[in-house]
């Protein structure tokens, strides 16, 4: 019952602050062409289509509708999922499950955001309950700011270390020719730069940009014909728990947590630092980076400065994370989780170019957003 | 290929100015649906939340309901899009193996908001939505087409309208059961011609709830009595631009509803009864020959002869249909509750009687441009 | 149980959302429109492999999904196929004051319709398989209301 799948595909587009030469459908195709390309196939070979956006950033409603001739998707089953954030790790899952069901062979997910169109801020603040917090919570720093304070307090974490993981993203990210910020950095030009929240500074921070990903998944028997080298799905888990940023815990993050059990029980995933050879982590700010470390299971309750200090996490290192330069160095914030699952999948492929990490074998791949939202995905180089 | 059922449903009575919040209403239907299906939220094991972005006045509209929906440590994932779509999703997400019990859950306030102002925004920015169209004018520019491809008459629309808001009188749940006539349909205000206010169906605010289960829970949690089975399902999208299409061809209809009769291995003959999404008059016809029921442009004499009738040969939208009550998003997944309901014989005043099988069916996008079709049986 | 819910005094917030937009026209219906804007031109392209015609033009054919390279000056004529006389009043997003008429003018030289206006002859007296011609704004922002509206071609 239910069949497996691979990813046989990935197409992205350049990703920039300001995508002026393509206009929101522009951008899809754009991606979409290079996926149809990266897997070697015709728009006939795609049996069903899924689409994913924040629509309060370019403010079009029925986006899988306007979405038509950038799709490709004229006389095809369409749908649209949306999830905040996480919308891009949604794209996924739903592109999973549309060929894990059996109802449809080769599956498209696009995800896409034009976050040059809007007011980011603004926008973003519409997701607070109107009556009870969207006038004094609203915004995505505040929040993130102030769970690494606490945890910085409990476990002397310091501003160096999501120095550390910011400098990391934002150099590996040299090596990816569709990163938005390409920017050689070090600690201390991260540490010196201005402060936006405390303890949070503008080269901590992610953007927003212009981009779209496009990532095609076929079920085994297809896969197995069409893809030299697929990367399996091993599981998808979503734990999206929290309404109200009042409801939230702080000390640690219990989505993330509870989801990361449920994949790796999944995927047989027992010491995760060992058994991952590349992650592709979504954080969208450097301090997560070195928090959500403890709930990802790579150290214990605190451990997290020692592992970001020793490199472990770096290229060179047990277990590289964000490669691809990760969310700090490019965020369009509907394809953003989409861009984790591509990325961990080309890495698997062996189609990662200069950020390729040796023998990938095993890939994590998240997506976050909303109220503390998660999503885990877990891909490998065998079938499951 | 497993089978799966719905085996609970749950709605609100479907009216304008609902005082409950969105989170209320989700709460309301989920709970009708576990008790329903005699089951508790622990019996499910994921969500498929549908909302609007754009009618909730929220980006993440899944957040505002999602511990109401019962997601709390479960997955869970947001379609935005009509119920029926939603109901695909939940549906795919059991066949994949992953999931056994799957929560459907659609919320919608109209009222909340301005409805042109929100189905202009439906409109290419760059190229249609500076003209102020939205969902009535495009559709009377559909309707237009409709009636000039085949030589049909506004009153014929106007009997649909008449015919749907006498059915609702035997729906409690209905929010315009009237007793109406086709003078009265046109001697309503002309909105935009051909449409007329009667031709139109209304603001209205709503939630409903299926659940889904795989049918090895569904055997093991339910009786047969409750279990309704998903036999076939179908989706398909048509072109964008209003120019980049004939409006009076129901090609992307016609392919949705082949695949879902091929799926559940019938015919549009055996249907018994149909829910179809009657925004407005004129698109019960046009989607009642998309679905094979008829001829392209001979829907209308059907409907004359009685055929489409309560009491006729299959019965259409004996719910009252959309012109009764369009809460957008929902109206999909009530049409598939109201036929869960007709084939369950729990229908009430409105039953069909020997109902076994039905057909339910969604739209998305201006003028019907993608269609989910779905067959449902005993 | 749920009594003490009638008790209650039911309050409502009103509340708007303001999230300005600025929408990238991006490169195909960019040229469409500075050549509209600037020539008082309306253009279509083609799919070179379908010979499929495309007004307003087409990132890619919907038939084939290949690059539709290939512009076509069209005369600005057409026939409309479909029309609705707008009756009622929208001031937020109708850029006229009712009654006016939305018609789906199939263009002349091209294998789809334009949405527009139609004016220049009473709402009345509008038919299906009018011919008509584009009348363009004097003063044009390249944007879709370059053309004014379309109206009968006498």
């Amino acid at each position: 019952m239910g069949k497996r799948v691979g990813i046989i595909g990935v197409g992205q587009t350049h990703h920039a602050s300001h995508r002026l030469d393509a206009s929101g459908v522009e951008l899809i195709a754009e991606a979409v062409t290079r996926s149809l390309d990266d897997a070697e196939l015709t728009l006939d070979q795609v049996d069903a289509i899924v689409i994913g956006n924040m629509d309060h950033f370019e403010n079009i409603n029925y986006v899988d509708m306007w979405a038509t001739d950038g799709l490709g998707s004229f006389m095809k089953p369409v749908l649209k999922v949306t999830t905040g954030g996480t919308t891009g790790t949604t794209v996924a899952s739903s592109a999973y499950y549309h060929a894990a069901s059996g109802l449809f062979d080769v599956v498209m997910g696009v995800g896409w955001e034009k976050n040059s169109e809007s007011d980011t801020q603004a926008a973003i603040a519409t997701c607070a309950n109107p009556v009870l917090e969207r006038d004094p919570f609203a915004g995505a720093i505040g929040p993130l700011a102030t769970e690494y304070s606490m945890y910085m307090k409990a476990y002397g974490a310091t501003e160096g270390d999501a120095a550390i993981v910011a400098a990391r993203d934002r150099n590996n990210a040299l090596n990816n020719p569709y990163a938005h910020n390409r920017m050689k950095v070090t600690v201390k030009d991260v540490m010196d730069s201005p402060m936006l929240s405390y303890p949070v500074k503008f080269l901590d921070m992610c953007p927003r940009s212009d981009g779209a990903c496009a990532v095609i998944f076929a079920n085994e028997e297809k896969a197995r014909k069409l893809c030299p080298r697929p990367a399996w799905v091993h599981a998808s888990v979503v734990r999206h728990d929290y309404t109200h940023f009042g409801d939230l815990e702080w000390q640690w993050m219990p989505t993330l947590e509870r989801a990361t059990a449920a994949a790796y029980k999944l995927a047989g995933i027992a010491n995760p630092l060992r058994d991952f050879d590349v992650a592709e982590l979504y954080l969208p700010c450097s301090t997560t980076g070195v928090k959500w470390m403890d709930s990802f299971w790579f150290c214990d309750k605190g451990g997290a400065p020692k592992l970001i200090r020793s490199g472990a996490t770096h290229m060179d290192g047990q277990l590289p994370i964000n490669p691809s330069g990760g969310v700090i160095a490019t965020n369009p914030i509907g394809a953003t989780g989409l861009i984790r699952v591509g990325e961990a999948a080309w890495q698997i492929m062996g189609k990662a170019g200069a950020r390729q990490v040796p023998k990938v074998k095993k890939a994590l791949a998240t997506g976050f957003g909303g109220c503390s939202w998660s999503d885990v995905l877990i891909l490998g180089a065998d079938l499951p | 290929m497993e089978r799966v059922a719905v085996i609970g449903v749950g709605q609100t009575k479907y009216e304008k100015g609902k005082r409950e919040t969105f989170a209320e209403l989700v709460f309301e239907v989920a709970s009708k649906a576990l008790k329903d299906a005699g089951i508790t939220v622990k019996e499910v094991d994921n969500v498929v939340s549908v909302s609007s972005d754009f009618w909730d006045g929220r980006t993440i509209s899944s957040m505002a309901i999602s511990d109401a929906s019962g997601a709390f440590g479960k997955d869970i994932s947001t379609v935005e899009g009509d119920g029926t779509f939603g109901a695909l999703y939940g549906m795919m997400r059991i066949l994949s193996g992953s999931f056994g019990v799957t929560m459907v859950v659609a919320h919608h306030k109209g009222t909340e908001s301005n409805m042109n102002g929100i189905t202009n925004t439906c409109f290419d920015p760059l190229v249609e939505r500076k003209l102020g169209l939205d969902a009535v004018s495009s559709a009377a520019l559909q309707a237009r087409r409709y009636m000039t491809a085949y030589g049909l008459s506004e009153e014929q629309f106007a009997m649909v309208s008449v015919k749907n808001h006498g059915n609702a009188k035997r729906n409690p749940l209905a929010m315009l059961p009237m007793d109406i006539t086709v003078e009265d349909v046109m001697n309503s205000p002309m909105l935009a011609s051909p449409l007329k206010k009667l031709d139109c169906s209304p603001v209205t605010d709503g939630a409903c709830a299926l659940v889904l289960a795989a049918e090895r829970n569904a055997k093991k949690l339910t009786t047969n009595k409750k279990r309704v089975w998903l036999k076939g399902v179908g989706h398909c999208t048509d072109a964008y631009r209003l120019g980049d299409r004939d409006l009076a061809d129901t090609r992307a209809l016609k392919e949705a509803a082949s695949k879902a009769y091929e799926m559940a291995g019938v015919g549009p003959g055996d249907v018994d009864i149909a829910e179809v999404y009657d925004a407005f008059s004129y698109m019960e016809l046009m989607w009642l020959e998309g679905l094979g029921f008829c001829d392209d442009g001979m829907a209308a004499e059907y409907l004359e002869r009685g055929v489409f009738d309560f009491g006729g040969e299959l019965p259409v939208n004996p719910s009252g249909g959309r012109l009764s009550a369009n809460p957008v998003q929902v109206a999909g997944l009530a049409s598939m509750a109201e036929c869960v309901l007709q084939l369950r014989g729990a229908a009430g005043k409105r039953q069909v009687k020997g109902a076994e099988t039905a057909l339910a069916h969604g739209i998305n996008g201006m003028c019907g441009q993608s269609h989910c079709v779905w067959i449902l049986g005993k | 149980m749920a009594d003490w819910k009638t008790e209650v005094e039911e309050i409502v917030f009103p509340g708007k959302i303001s999230v300005p937009y600025w929408w990238t026209v991006g490169s195909t219906l960019s040229k469409w429109y500075v050549q509209l804007r600037d020539d008082g031109e309306i253009w279509a392209n083609r799919c070179p492999t379908c010979e499929m015609v495309f007004v307003p033009p087409k990132i890619k054919c919907i038939n084939c999904y290949k690059d539709c390279s290939e512009w076509v000056k069209l005369p600005g004529t057409g026939t409309v196929e479909t029309f609705t006389v707008v009756n009622y009043k929208e001031p937020g997003i109708h850029p006229k004051k009712a009654p006016f008429v939305y018609g789906v003018v199939k263009m002349d030289g091209a294998d789809t319709s334009l949405v527009h206006f139609i004016e220049g002859v009473k709402p009345a007296k509008v038919k299906v398989g009018m011919r008509v011609e584009a009348v363009l704004a004097k003063e044009r922002q390249g944007n879709i209301l370059d053309i004014k509206h379309f109206r009968p071609i006498s």
